[in-house]
Formats: C-alpha cells, structure tokens, sequence
C-alpha cells in the first residue's frame, strides 16, 4: 500500500495540484455501465435515474448518508435484490454486452462474475480450506491438486496464505475478525470473478486490520474491479479511484477521489464531506 | 467559507476554523501596520517609528508559527475535506506570505534608520503611492479570504501592474541620483533597496490572492498574471 499512497500523495503534494489529478487519470473503459436505473422496495422509489461507470480495474468508492441508496446499488450489482419479493430495478446495468438486471440471466453465473463481501466477516462453521473449496464446487470442477492449487492462490492472493497454511484443516471460526474478512475476500475471489463489491468491508474490524484490508484492495484492483461502500469517507479517500457520492437515491455527484475530496463541483457534496450535515 | 449554507455538525470544529481566519486577519492587520509604519518612518525620517517596526516583526513570526502548529493539529485531528481543507491549506500558505512581508517591512525600517542620517534625496512621493497601493492589495486579499470573495481575490491578482510601475520609476531616478552625486550612493541605494522591498511585497500580496481564489473556488488561476517591473533591462539594454 504505501508504494502508491506515496505515489498519489506525491501526484497531489503541490497546492495547485490538488484538485488536478483528473479524470483522464482513470481508466476509461467502463466494466459496468448504469444507465438511467431506477430501484422500487414496493412502492418506495430508492434509487433515481442513475448513470455511472465502473472503471475496469480501478476501484470505485460509494459514500452518502445512511438511506442515500449506496447499498441499495450495490445489491443490484449482483442481483441480490432478485431474492425478495416486491423489490425491482428498472434500466440499464450493463455488463459484458448484458443487461445483468433483465429477466433472462443466469443468476449463478452472474454471482460468479460479481463476488460480494460482507460488513461482517460470514465464514461458513467448516475448516478454512472447506470454506474457500465450497465455493470453487459449485462453478467448477477441479482434481484434488487443482483445488490444492486454487485455494493457496486464493488465500495467497487475500494477504492471508502466511497466517493459516498450516492449518487449513482448522475451523474458520477460530480465526480473529480481520483473518475471517481476509478469508471471507479469498472465497470471493477463489472463483475468480471479474467485479468485486465491498459492503462496508472493515466497518467491524480493527485499525490495523482496515489498513490490511484496504491494502488488499489496493493490491486486488490490478485483476478486478472494485466498488466499494463505505461510511469512512477517509477509507474512500484512501481507497477509491473514483468516488460517487449519493443523496436521496439520486447520484448527486462522481468524479476522481482526489477532486472530489477537495474540490467538489456540487454545494451538497461540499456540506457532507466536510460534515455539514449526513 | 462564505458559501455554505449549513453549518458544521462539530461546533467545536466550525470555531476553530474561525479562529483560524482569526489568527490570519490579526496576521494580515500586523504586516499591513509594518508596511505603513515602516514608509511613515522612512518619509518623516522618524527613527524611533522605523525601530518600532524592527522590534514588531517578532510578533508576526511568532503568528505565523502558531497558525502552522495549529494548521497542523487541524489536518491530523479533523481529516478536513473540500472548502474546509482549502481553507486550512490555504492559511498556512497566507501566513508564510505574511510572514515575509514583515520581513521585508523590518529590512525596509531598518533601511529607514540609516536613510534618516543621510542627506535627503528627492522626492519620497513614489515610496508613499507604493506603499498605499500594497497596503490596499494586501487588505483586499485578506478580506477577500474573510468574505470568501473570489471576484475581490482576482482583482487584487491582476492589480500589481501599478505598484512594478512606480518601482520602475523609482529604479530610474535612483540611477539618476548616483550618476549626478556618488555621495548620494549611500542612500539611493538604500533606497533602491526599500522600493524592491515594497515591490516584493506587492507580489506576495497577489500570492495571497491566488491563494484565496483556490481556497474559495478550488481551482486555480492560471493565466500568466500582469507585471510591469522591467528595471531588470533597464541597465542591460540602455539602446533600446
């Protein structure tokens, strides 16, 4: 992490080029496009004619007061939405040429490509390797040496390999609440999707263990794409490439971490992330 | 800033950002003082005013090192964001501006002291207009960071055009004195010396005002800004 913290604090360390690390800087091609999305829970309108891209390969920050609609789009990512009755999205959210919110997708191949990790670490009561391996089972058939394989680039590419392989055969639940999010992470990617989202990933967990797991996704975003919500606007700071900031289900504002962390373009955007309100 | 509708949620935040801009306009209120009392002592030749000034700059050093601790315990206790990043940014940088134009106040009151021992040499008319003309700027740039008035910032960025021009000016008639008397080297060159002071001044006032202009608008000027001092020609091409 600290090789491009520096980096980025050297690109913003002069005054003037505070607010200049633009929008060229991101990658411009979109992994996930939102085009005029509108959320119902029944009757309630949660999400307002959306638009935005999710940058390939960058991470992309949501922040907005609690009920702004951040984990309400998040959950539409993967669908997760589809599993109660009386919510439905309108509009498009497309990716790979798909509109991944119409009625003909296959919703397990969908979650394959869009992992999720939980605010609390969800590690299934089996051994660590057992909870990384259930997930490979259910998309994939490997041999034994296969799977051997995939879990140790799991766990090694989750910055927790070090800590728990010489006792694969242990309860996950024996671990502390930043290993089970780092395991939790490797189950994720263990299937090798292409989206990651974050929902509040180290809202329960320790300093050093939020600063191991924003590492992490420092050091994920070179494979997948990243979005993230976050109620710690020094996390997004911190983490995110772009940054999205929501307010009433509408998308008030997005534009590069460090613009719009020091010079947001809009008066609502300015009075939350300097706590004037939210 | 002056465009917030809403206040902040901490209230003990929203007071130390006021006292913030407080410590800066007590700041900006000290260097303007020394600039006008170090031309007051200079035009009446009053020594005593000129080691006043001299004695005063320890105050507005000290300020300068307290608005940075306190710029400081803002950055790491608050993580500002947006305007109120600006704004704490912005303050350390005025308060390093300020800070050397009380430098340059006490070397020109200084200068003052061996000015008023030496035999009078023309007019001091110049020194007073440029003087006037910084003090204005300077207040306008701080009252322009007070009011969070950006259109006030930028005519203060553009109005140094004047200032190098009386400095021109008076870069031509000091020449002029020392080529008439070498006795009146002594203190043309004193005060050669003095006018470049006040001109430096002047440009550290538009540095404020480009500061407040970011502060306020988070963007940056960028065109080239105005400015006339060419006394840099005016030995080094004399044919022109």
């Amino acid at each position: 992490m600290s090789g491009t913290m520096t980096e980025q604090t050297g690109q913003n360390a002069s005054f003037g080029g505070m607010a200049a690390r633009s929008s060229a800087e991101l990658n411009q091609t979109a992994r996930i496009s939102i085009r005029n999305l509108d959320f119902y829970y029944g009757t309630n309108k949660a999400l307002k004619a959306i638009n935005i891209d999710y940058p390939e390969k960058q991470v992309t920050g949501m922040i907005g007061p609690s009920g702004c609609g951040k984990s309400t789009l998040l959950r539409v990512l993967n669908r997760m939405f589809s599993l109660y009755p009386g919510q439905r999205a309108t509009g498009e959210v497309m990716m790979d040429g798909t509109n991944i919110i119409g009625a003909d997708v296959d919703m397990n191949e969908l979650r394959s490509k869009v992992g999720m990790v939980f605010q609390k670490p969800t590690p299934f009561p089996m051994t660590i390797y057992e909870n990384i391996a259930f997930g490979i089972r259910l998309h994939e058939k490997l041999s034994r040496s296969q799977m051997d394989e995939r879990i140790e680039w799991a766990l090694t590419r989750a910055a927790i390999w070090g800590e728990v392989k010489d006792r694969l055969n242990s309860s996950a639940m024996g671990l502390s609440g930043g290993q089970q999010q780092r395991l939790c992470i490797a189950r994720t990617i263990a299937v090798r999707p292409e989206v990651i989202l974050f929902d509040e990933p180290t809202s329960a967990l320790d300093p050093i263990s939020t600063l191991k797991i924003e590492e992490l996704i420092d050091e994920l975003k070179r494979d997948f794409t990243i979005a993230i919500v976050t109620h710690n606007m020094q996390q997004a700071a911190r983490c995110a490439d772009q940054v999205a900031f929501f307010y009433l289900g509408e998308l008030i504002e997005v534009a590069p971490a460090a613009q719009l962390f020091t010079a947001p373009k809009q008066q609502k955007t300015q009075e939350y992330i300097t706590g004037r309100f939210g | 800033m002056g465009e917030e509708a809403q206040e902040h949620t901490v209230k003990s935040y929203a007071e130390e950002l006021k006292r913030l801009s407080g410590m800066i306009i007590r700041m900006g209120g000290l260097a303007e003082r020394a600039v006008a009392d170090a031309t007051h002592a200079l035009v009446e030749r009053d020594s005593d005013l000129a080691a006043d000034v001299v004695q005063r700059d320890v105050e507005i050093d000290k300020l300068e090192r307290e608005i940075e601790s306190f710029t400081i315990r803002l950055l790491a206790l608050r993580q500002p964001m947006g305007s109120d990043l600006r704004m704490i940014v912005a303050s350390m940088r005025i308060s390093h501006d300020l800070e050397r134009i009380g430098d340059y106040a006490r070397n020109a009151a200084k200068r003052a002291i061996v000015i008023a021992e030496q035999p009078q040499i023309g007019s001091l008319n110049g020194f007073q207009r440029m003087a006037r003309l910084v003090q204005e700027n300077l207040k306008n740039a701080i009252d322009a960071l007070v009011t969070a008035d950006v259109a006030k910032a930028d005519e203060v960025w553009a109005a140094d055009e004047p200032v190098d021009e009386i400095y021109n000016g008076i870069f031509r008639e000091m020449l002029t004195h020392m080529m008439e008397d070498p006795r009146n080297i002594t203190a043309a060159t004193h005060l050669l010396f003095i006018a470049k002071n006040l001109e430096r001044i002047g440009d550290h006032a538009t540095n404020i005002a480009e500061t407040v202009h970011f502060a306020v608008r988070g963007d940056t000027l960028t065109e080239e800004r105005p400015k006339a001092d060419a006394s840099a020609y005016a030995v080094v091409r004399p044919h022109d």
